[in-house]
């Protein structure tokens, strides 16, 4: 232990103070705010398949085009009811063993065993016939292939499981292999020579989860960190101005949304949701919360998301004279306090918002007080986020704001689907019943026609704009430093991969 | 047995009952405070795991089921406590790991942090707390007691962002975060080693005026002692005992009250750790965190009894 701390003392003050006899560097180390605590694929398969540990059957690259990464190719039957997924050969684990369809079944099943992705598609059944996996579903199901890319569907090795099937270590089949991991903070990695696919140039990589937006900006000030993802605006802006690192903002797939119990008497009526959207003044928001004037959301599907996103849509626009005027219409008039009322009630509404991520409370606070102009009162809770899904299911929630990834999967049908079909979902609508939305996302699901698909996508899009189940407020940026003297570095927008195996100095 | 280690095996004794009666304590009331608190664990649970991409009220209820949330209080308290006597802390409801493992590493983590902060504290302290005290009034008096009310009112947080700044950022002399080596100790321990100097100095320094104006010291001069032995023979001894008893209490303090400095070093201590689990309704966690944490202060208490004893010799009769 000493002889360590002495060797690491000696190495950093020789690094410290003789940069010229630095050698050129093959490590990189990033830090991003996400914890990493466990061995289990559904708690920490994001972070695991991100820094390219262990790799699902079916990869995705940063424009969401699928391809082979496990399995080299998939086929389905003619009644789209059974998939067939062939499998890599000669691909090992870290430990050596070598990986077959009966570590991926295993893998699979358990995953689809617990709460998750795989539970929310139509699968009846994952086998092995004849080395392939073999998934069958209820209902076609064109987004199959899409779903098996999540990070919850990563492959242990047989050996990350002990007896009784619980997860026990990070062994996978990725390029790097894990070295150290000191939980929930800290992750060392080893280039994997048995890799199946190109080596990685970079020998080692360190993951720091630092919770603190502040800390994040200090390791990528000091040049720590190499690569740091997730600033906040403030450290953003400070770190343009740093000449060692490249700053960047990657709009992703995920929005900040209100969503609106649309069974509330309140809200019942779609011009009421339209008002709250009129009152939502989403371009102040972008550029005094967020700071990137882009990020105003015109309508719900961000422009990363480039099938569902529709030029054809006019914006969403901020206009409290005619959000007064929808409200008044419905028979809300000012009462003495200047609250809007209705047949003695006032329009006194509580909105649900979690502090996990910093901006919602911002945003919520901004809402409240447009909201106060047109004279509805509004009380902001910030709690715990599992408040909004058990409002949601108890019936309790008048509005709530977050922030929602449709990126999740390439294809974000299987979102879509559990947020605005039958009704709604926990993270969607609620109580917002619309018969054509749900068949047209039935006909998204279940065909694979491009054209067909366009055009119940456009139908889905088109509804959602007009009827605002859930209201838009922002696209968000992903934020990223880059330290100059890496190159290679992709960001990838559905945020599967820190691109570590692509990445390598150049000085 | 000479009368000191005699005395040594009674408090052992009297912490070692004390020991028990703590753990039972903790054990239930840990437990009735994780059932008090507001929202549906559930959902908390389920939350912390899934993530809120991922987390549902589908999987609230699953792990509701799966964790046994649905039982009667009492039934759920009967297992603990049957686990518990078992030496058994069970495993983290969020994560899947063992609670011991991860209690063990983490209260490594914050024990060596807490240790680091009190070597800093008391090469700040002790020099500056002595001088102080033998020129009371004097010029470093009221300078260290003006530079101490300063530094205690900075909060823990901006005093690490600042030190991060000036010796990380800056001169680069230490990391910014992370626990790769020593040199990622000394920001860490520095930041709460001056808070704490920052109130130990004083009270080294009311320890040592104490000492100097006692009858006692007036006795060993007037007996002929110089000057210097009184201090090293006589004054530091009893200055001590005030002392020695109050970093007790500042590692206590330490172990679970340096949330805030362990998140912005990003250390993986204990305090981080349970204020994590406490968020994430992490029941198993929670009360295998709290069970250490109260048996860990009661080996601290141990600590300071036999150091004072040793310290002084009045009490031990032959």
């Amino acid at each position: 232990m000493l002889k360590t701390l002495n060797a690491a003392i000696c190495i950093a003050f020789a690094v410290a103070t003789n940069p010229l006899l630095a050698e050129p560097k093959t490590d990189v180390t990033i830090a991003s705010p996400w914890e990493i605590a466990s061995y289990d694929p559904t708690v920490s398969g994001s972070i695991v398949q991100s820094l390219q540990i262990m790799e699902t059957l079916v990869d995705a690259d940063a424009k969401g085009v699928l391809r082979p990464a496990l399995a080299t190719d998939w086929t389905v039957s003619e009644d789209g009811l059974t998939w067939t997924f062939t499998l890599r050969e000669g691909v090992t684990f870290h430990d050596g063993s070598a990986f077959d369809a009966v570590a991926a079944v295993n893998a699979l099943t358990r995953a689809w065993e617990q709460p998750g992705i795989l539970q929310k598609a139509p699968i009846t059944g994952i086998s092995e016939q004849n080395g392939k996996v073999v998934i069958t579903v209820a209902t076609p199901f064109t987004a199959l292939p899409s779903i098996l890319t999540h990070s919850t569907t990563i492959i242990p090795a047989p050996a990350a499981f002990d007896a009784d099937g619980n997860p026990i270590a990070l062994i996978g089949t990725g390029p790097f292999s894990v070295t150290d991991f000191t939980p929930p903070q800290s992750v060392s990695m080893a280039r994997f020579d048995g890799y199946w696919g190109d080596a990685p140039k970079l020998e080692s990589a360190t993951y720091l989860a630092a919770s603190r937006a502040e800390t994040r900006a200090l390791l990528a000030e000091s040049g720590d960190a190499d690569l740091v993802f997730t600033l906040d605006a403030s450290g953003y802006s400070h770190l343009q101005h740093v000449d060692t690192i490249e700053t960047q903002a990657v709009p992703i797939p995920r929005a900040v949304l209100l969503k609106v119990n649309s069974e509330h008497p309140f809200f019942a009526d779609a011009r009421a949701r339209q008002a709250l959207s009129l009152a939502t003044p989403r371009a102040g928001i972008a550029k005094a919360i967020t700071r990137f004037p882009e990020s105003a959301a015109g309508q719900l599907f961000p422009p990363a998301l480039s099938n569902w996103h529709s030029a054809d849509l006019a914006p969403l626009e901020t206009d409290l004279d005619a959000a007064k005027a929808l409200l008044a219409e419905l028979g809300w008039m000012p009462g003495e306090d200047g609250v809007l009322t209705r047949d003695g009630e006032r329009f006194s509404i509580t909105l649900r918002t979690f502090p996990d991520r910093p901006e919602l409370p911002l945003i919520a606070t901004a809402l409240q007080d447009t909201w106060r102009e047109i004279g509805i009162e509004l009380e902001v809770s910030v709690a715990s986020y599992s408040e909004i899904p058990k409002g949601h299911q108890d019936g309790s929630l008048h509005v709530a704001l977050f922030a929602r990834n449709y990126g999740l999967t390439p294809d974000p049908i299987g979102t879509v689907m559990q947020d605005f079909a039958n009704g709604g979902g926990d993270w969607g609508a609620m109580r917002w019943d619309n018969p054509e939305v749900t068949g047209a996302i039935q006909t998204i699901a279940s065909t694979a026609d491009p054209e067909i698909r366009a055009e119940s996508i456009a139908e889905v899009a088109g509804i959602l704009h007009q009827e605002l189940p859930v209201i838009p407020v922002l696209w968000y940026q992903h934020t990223v430093s880059i330290d100059k003297g890496l190159d290679g570095v992709i960001i990838d927008p559905l945020q599967r991969s820190y691109g570590l195996s692509e990445m390598y100095w150049v000085e | 047995m000479n009368a000191f280690a005699r005395m040594a095996l009674a408090t052992l004794a009297t912490r070692g009952v004390q020991a028990i009666i703590v753990a039972v304590i903790v054990g239930i009331v840990s437990f009735a405070m994780m059932q008090a608190l507001p929202g549906d664990a559930a959902y908390r649970i389920a939350a912390g795991r899934y993530g809120y991409d991922m987390m549902d009220a589908a999987s609230a209820d699953a792990v509701r089921a799966e964790l046994g949330l649905d039982q009667p209080t009492l039934v759920q308290l009967w297992a603990w406590l049957k686990t518990l006597a078992q030496f058994d802390l069970g495993t983290s409801a969020v994560y899947g790991t063992s609670v011991a493992d991860e209690i063990a590493s983490q209260l490594g983590y914050s024990l060596l942090l807490a240790a680091g902060a009190v070597v800093a504290s008391l090469l700040i302290a002790l020099p500056l707390g002595i001088a102080s005290g033998l020129r009371p009034g004097g010029l470093l008096d009221s300078m260290s007691l003006a530079v101490s009310i300063f530094v205690r009112s900075i909060p823990a947080f901006a005093l690490g962002i600042v030190l991060v700044l000036v010796f990380a950022v800056q001169l680069k002399l230490f990391p910014v975060a992370g626990f790769q080596g020593f040199s990622n100790l000394v920001l860490p321990s520095l930041t709460l080693g001056l808070g704490l100097a920052a109130v130990s100095n004083r009270v080294i320094r009311d320890a040592v005026v104490d000492a100097m104006s006692a009858d006692w010291r007036l006795f060993a001069r007037t007996k002929g002692l110089s000057a210097r032995l009184t201090l090293t023979r006589h004054v530091l001894r009893n200055a001590a005992l005030p002392v020695v008893t109050y970093i007790g209490v500042q590692l206590a303090y330490l172990i679970e009250g340096v949330v805030i400095v362990e998140s912005v070093f990003a250390w993986p201590g204990i305090g981080h750790a349970l204020v994590h689990a406490i968020f994430g309704r992490d029941i198993a966690m929670v009360q295998g965190t709290a069970l250490v944490l109260g048996l860990t202060y009661v080996a601290l208490n141990l600590c300071v009894d036999l150091a004072c004893r040793g310290i002084d010799p009045r009490g031990r009769t032959a």
